[in-house]
Order: structure tokens, then C-alpha cells, then sequence
């Protein structure tokens, strides 16, 4: 296989100790992880990236691409340097998460979905993150939760991403 | 921080917790890991864990409450290949947020909880499936595990016996669906999370093609208690039918939102009194007591109902996965509603049609009713869809979608009218 290496070292070392996870044969079964380490690595998901994940994992590349439309935290296009996504589902929307909603939306100019012009942030609408008693609640870049958003918390955030 | 409180009720899982002693040595300090040994020093038989457990009357706390004991009991005993145990810990339900404390806070419940399940199934090999979105869960899982791995909990031959079990940590990526066991289970083999046809049902035909058991995080967190103190200690602890304790997650409009762990049957007014009451004092209007998916009730009736598997569903809803969803006289039912069939369209997998087709329908039909333009037909129209869907699907998502728009509609009948035929909303809207 002469392909690019499309990943680091590091990334390939991650997805590497994530196969051994499951058993002789199985190894597609580490296709979300392998995925999430590549999305961390590149920002997103390109078509590239993909194809080189499912050489990694011997798989043909469209299960990969099944797999990466499938599930929503997978970014198939560019993203800001921030991807905000905010719960609005009803138990985060009875504590305040449409009022989050309005603000980021005003403060960053833009609707769920886009990117500001500078690229720092885009603006997701999240489902349930089992985290309903903390709303309202955002996730940056996926992994890092931000729980109780209120205004000045939101400001706050923002601030410190800038 | 949800529940690091101490207004629980006699709590097993949640019991000692403050948010720092979550590592083995705190967990073995509280007796942590002695279930476990105790098992496998007096080699005490398989079948007589899953007699404790039927005898606790533990029923399922992922959301469909189907009795542990009995579940585990389908795993066929004579099997001599590989079995597996998974462990659900991909919640999602709107509403639900139990599972993330107990593995942030107490993971090694869970750990020592799925060693003995799998002792008791001969299975050797778990997975503990995290929903994606709690991924600083998913990494306190990690550290316990290599800590429980480290002192000879799980691995080969645990604590010198010739038990062996193998335990990993598989993260979810943002989907909801995958909570359904079989979704669950194709998400484990690298593929989409599309739910399975059943039968054949995971006992016979699960993860990889070989028998398999999936059980809620709360679920397994229960057993070491159980096999300590015994079935029926833990069944005098809740109700006939319901035994031990359930953690409740309670949020909306209460004061105090967050995780209380009480017996079944505790009275649900006690439940509001221990989350704080309702917020600024204002009125209680509905509840849906079991995760978005059950049926909503007016006030009247919860105020009247018992927080338990029998007395909820007598109630006309069901308890759920124990997502306790508060919402007072400012809520627009109809509005509460639309968001809801918002989230189940969006998480619909899509591959059986009265499903994808209905929940899309029930969604634009709340839609044009909550934005003035419906029509006085459309509450039958409305039902009609639901029931469509209902029991004609694959799995339980399609119940999910078409339970809560039956229970709106009969128990909030007046505001739907209300917003068809004066195109506005009977009570201000919620912030
Ligand atoms: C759409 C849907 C979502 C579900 N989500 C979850 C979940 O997040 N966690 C869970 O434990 N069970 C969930 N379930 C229930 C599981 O299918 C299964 O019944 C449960 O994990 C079994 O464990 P238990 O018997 O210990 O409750 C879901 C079911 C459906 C239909
Ligand atoms: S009921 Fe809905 S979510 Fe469940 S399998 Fe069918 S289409 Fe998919
Ligand atoms: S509804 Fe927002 S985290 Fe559950």
C-alpha cells in the first residue's frame, strides 16, 4: 500500500490500540472510533480521509461512508475552528436553551447550520445528550460539554474561543 | 454534579458520592469489589445469581423495565462458544441523565455489576456502549476500567479463579437510535445503527451472530448490591413487582433538577418536594414521568400516583427509563409537542415505512397546527397517523413517536382546539 499518509503517527497508534478492542476478524467494529480520531486530527471528514480509514481497517470505503453520514457528531464538510451545538430538545428548552439558541445565533450572526465569515464558529442543533438536568447545555467540538449556559456563561465562552 | 446531594431515599448506586471518589480505592473502601468476591471465593453456582435476581424483582432501567432475572435466564446455559455482554449506556432518551452520573461518579458499580452479570452467563467478553455525547464519561470509564484491570477484577482468571472476562469501552458518535438494543449491537459490528428484525432476539442471535444479553448501566450497577444483601432485601426495598431503588432524573421546571434515588413506589409528591418544587412558585401542569417517549399526565394525576413500574402505568404512562419531565402552567402543550416530534422524525432510522413516513407526517401536522394553519380534522388525522405506526414497526421508536402526540391530544385536547380555531396559544409561551 503505497497511499498517503493522510493521518499522523499518533492518530494511526490510536486507531491501532482501538482495533484490539474486538475480536480476530472484527475489526470494522473500531470504524466509529477510527473516525472520531481521524475527525479530531482533520477538523472533518473529506472523502480522502475516509477512504484512508477504511484502507486502515480493511473495509471498502463506502461502509465507511455509511457509517460517517449515520451518525450526526461525524462533520462531512468543514466546520468552524468551534462547532457549537446546542440541545434544544424539550427538557433543555423548558430551562432556557431557546433563549441560548437566540443568543449565539445574534451574537455570532448566523442560523443553525452555518459558519461565520471568519471561521471560528459554526452553530449545530444538538438532540438529548443525557445531560438534561444541567441545561441549557452545548458541546464544543463535540467533547467538551458546557453545562447551566446561562447568558453571562455563554459570554464568557465565547470570549475565551475568540 | 446532579447528584451530589443528599436528598436521596436508602440509595444504593448514588449512596457516599461526592464527585471525587469515583476511583477503586474509594469504591473498595465503601465496600466496593466484595460482591464480586464473594462470588468467586464460595464459587457460588450461576443459576443461583439469577434466582437472587428474580427473587429482587430488578426490572430493566434502560426504559422497557423487562425483569433482569428472567432476561438473563434466556442465555442458553449449555453454549459453549463465545457469549457476550453488553452494557447500554448510550442514553439518550430526552429527559435521562442517570447513567452519566453513575459513570462519572460511581463507575466501578457498573465494572464490578458487569463481571458478575457475565459470571452468571458464562459470558466472557462485555462491551459498555457510552452515547457519544458524554465523552469525559466515556473516559472515566476508560480510567476505571485499566484501574479494575490493574487489581485483577477484570482479565483472566479474576482473583485467582478460572473465571475470565474480557471488558471494553465503545463510544457512541450522535445518535439516538443506537439505544435500541439491536441498533445498539449493529453500531458494535462497524455499521449503521439500524435495529434488528426480532425474533431472533439477542439471547439466541446477538452481537457478532453469538448469544448476547444488553442491560441498562443503572441495571447492572444494582447487582453487586443484590448479590451482597440478597433478593429480597432488595425487593422489600420497593414493591411487589418493582423492587429496590430507581434513580430519577427529574428536570424542567423544578428548582432543583438533578438525580434522586428513591425506593419504588415513593410517592412522586415526594419525589417534586425532594427536586425543590416547582420553579418561582408557579402552577404544575403535566409531567411525562418516564423519559419523552411515555405518555404525558395532567398534574391531578401524578400528584395522585406512586413513583413505580405498576402504579405509572395505572396511572395511563409508563415508567420509562425514570426521566421525569416537569412542566408548568407556562408550557404550550402543543408547542411542547411539536419539539417532540421533531426529535423523533430527525432520529427515525428510516428503514420501516410507517414510521419514517408517519413520524414525518405527525411532525408537520403539530407544525402547521402549532403556526395557526390547521385544521379542525387534523387532531383525527392526527391519531389516525399514530396509530398507524403504533406495534407496526420494528422496534420501539415508532411507539416512542406515536405515544406521547395520543396522550397530548387526550389530555390537552383544549389547547390544540384552542390554537385551530383562534390560530393563537392558550398560555404565554415559555422562554
Ligand atoms: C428508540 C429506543 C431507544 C432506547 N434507548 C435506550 C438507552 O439509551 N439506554 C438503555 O439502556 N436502553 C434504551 N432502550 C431500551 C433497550 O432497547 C433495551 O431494552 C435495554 O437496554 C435493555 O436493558 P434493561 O433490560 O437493563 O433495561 C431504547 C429503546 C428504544 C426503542
Ligand atoms: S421503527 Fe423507526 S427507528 Fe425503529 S427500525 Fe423502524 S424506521 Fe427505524
Ligand atoms: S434534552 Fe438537552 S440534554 Fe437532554
Amino acid at each position: 500500500m503505497n497511499a498517503p499518509m493522510i493521518l499522523s503517527p499518533e492518530a494511526l497508534a490510536k486507531i491501532d490500540k482501538a482495533t484490539t478492542k474486538y475480536p480476530p476478524g472484527q475489526k470494522r467494529s473500531a470504524v466509529m472510533a477510527a473516525l472520531t480520531i481521524a475527525q479530531d486530527e482533520k477538523g472533518w471528514l473529506s472523502t480522502e480521509t475516509m477512504d484512508f480509514v477504511a484502507q486502515c481497517l480493511g473495509m471498502p470505503p463506502i461502509a465507511v461512508y455509511e457509517v460517517a453520514t449515520f451518525y450526526s457528531m461525524y462533520d462531512l464538510q468543514p466546520v468552524g475552528k468551534y462547532k457549537i451545538s446546542l440541545c434544544t430538545n424539550l427538557p433543555c428548552a423548558l430551562s432556557g436553551a431557546n433563549a441560548a439558541a437566540d443568543y449565539l445565533k445574534k451574537k455570532l450572526a448566523i442560523d443553525f447550520n452555518e459558519t461565520t465569515g471568519d471561521g471560528q464558529f459554526t452553530l449545530k442543533q444538538g438532540e438529548c445528550f443525557g445531560a438534561c438536568g444541567d441545561a441549557p447545555v452545548l458541546l464544543v467540538n463535540n467533547k467538551r460539554m458546557c453545562s447551566f449556559m446561562t447568558r453571562e456563561k455563554l459570554e464568557k465562552l465565547l470570549a475565551e474561543l475568540k | 454534579m446532579t447528584c451530589l446531594h443528599g436528598r436521596h431515599i436508602n440509595p444504593i448506586i448514588l449512596a457516599g458520592l461526592d464527585g471525587n471518589n469515583w476511583c477503586i480505592g474509594d469504591y473498595m473502601r465503601r465496600g466496593g469489589y466484595s460482591a464480586l468476591k464473594k462470588v468467586l471465593s464460595e464459587k457460588i453456582p450461576p443459576e443461583q445469581i439469577v434466582n437472587e435476581l428474580k427473587k429482587s424483582a430488578l426490572r430493566g432501567r434502560g426504559g422497557a423495565g423487562f425483569p433482569t432475572g428472567l432476561k438473563w435466564s434466556f442465555m442458553p446455559k449449555s453454549f459453549t462458544g463465545e457469549k457476550y455482554l453488553i452494557c447500554n449506556s448510550d442514553e439518550g432518551e430526552p429527559g435521562t441523565f442517570k447513567d452519566r452520573d453513575i459513570m462519572r461518579y460511581n463507575p466501578h458499580s457498573v465494572i464490578e455489576g458487569m463481571a458478575i452479570a457475565a459470571y452468571a452467563m458464562g459470558a466472557k467478553t462485555g462491551y459498555n456502549y457510552v452515547h457519544g455525547e458524554v465523552w469525559d464519561c466515556y473516559e472515566r470509564m476508560e480510567v476505571a476500567l485499566e484501574e479494575a484491570r490493574a487489581a485483577g477484577f477484570v482479565g483472566d482468571n479474576i482473583l485467582g479463579s478460572d473465571f475470565s472476562f474480557q471488558l471494553y469501552n465503545h463510544h457512541g458518535y450522535g445518535a439516538y437510535i443506537c439505544g435500541e438494543e439491536t441498533a445498539l449491537l449493529d453500531s458494535l459490528e462497524g455499521k449503521k445503527g439500524m435495529p434488528r428484525f426480532k425474533p431472533p432476539f439477542p439471547a439466541s442471535y446477538g452481537l457478532y451472530g453469538k448469544p448476547t444479553t444488553v442491560n441498562n448501566t443503572e441495571t447492572l450497577a444494582c447487582v453487586p448490591w443484590i448479590v451482597l444483601n440478597g433478593g429480597e432485601k432488595f425487593l422489600s426495598m420497593g414493591r411487589p413487582n418493582s423492587g429496590g431503588t430507581k434513580i430519577f432524573s427529574v428536570c424542567g421546571h423544578v428548582n432543583q433538577p438533578g438525580n434522586y434515588e428513591v425506593p419504588l413506589g415513593t410517592p412522586f409528591a415526594k419525589l417534586l418536594e425532594l427536586a425543590g418544587g416547582m420553579r418561582g412558585g408557579k402552577k404544575f401542569k403535566a409531567c411525562i414521568p418516564g423519559g419523552s417517549s411515555m405518555p404525558v399526565l395532567p398534574a391531578h394525576i401524578m400528584l395522585a400516583t406512586d413513583m413505580d413500574y405498576d402504579s405509572i402505568a395505572k396511572a395511563g404512562s409508563m415508567l420509562g427509563s425514570g426521566g421525569v419531565i416537569i412542566m408548568d402552567e407556562t408550557v404550550c402543550m402543543v408547542k411542547a409537542l411539536l419539539r417532540l416530534s421533531y426529535f423523533y422524525f430527525e432520529e427515525s432510522c428510516g428503514q420501516c415505512t410507517p414510521c419514517r413516513e408517519g413520524t414525518g407526517w405527525l411532525y408537520r401536522v403539530v407544525n402547521r397546527i402549532e403556526h395557526g394553519q390547521g385544521k379542525q380534522e387534523d387532531l383525527d388525522l392526527l391519531v389516525n397517523v399514530a396509530d398507524n405506526i403504533a406495534g407496526r414497526t420494528i422496534c420501539a421508536l415508532g411507539d416512542a413517536a406515536a405515544l406521547p402526540v395520543k396522550s397530548f391530544i387526550t389530555h390537552f385536547r383544549e389547547e390544540f382546539e384552542h390554537h385551530i380555531e383562534s390560530k393563537q396559544c392558550l398560555v404565554p409561551t415559555y422562554a
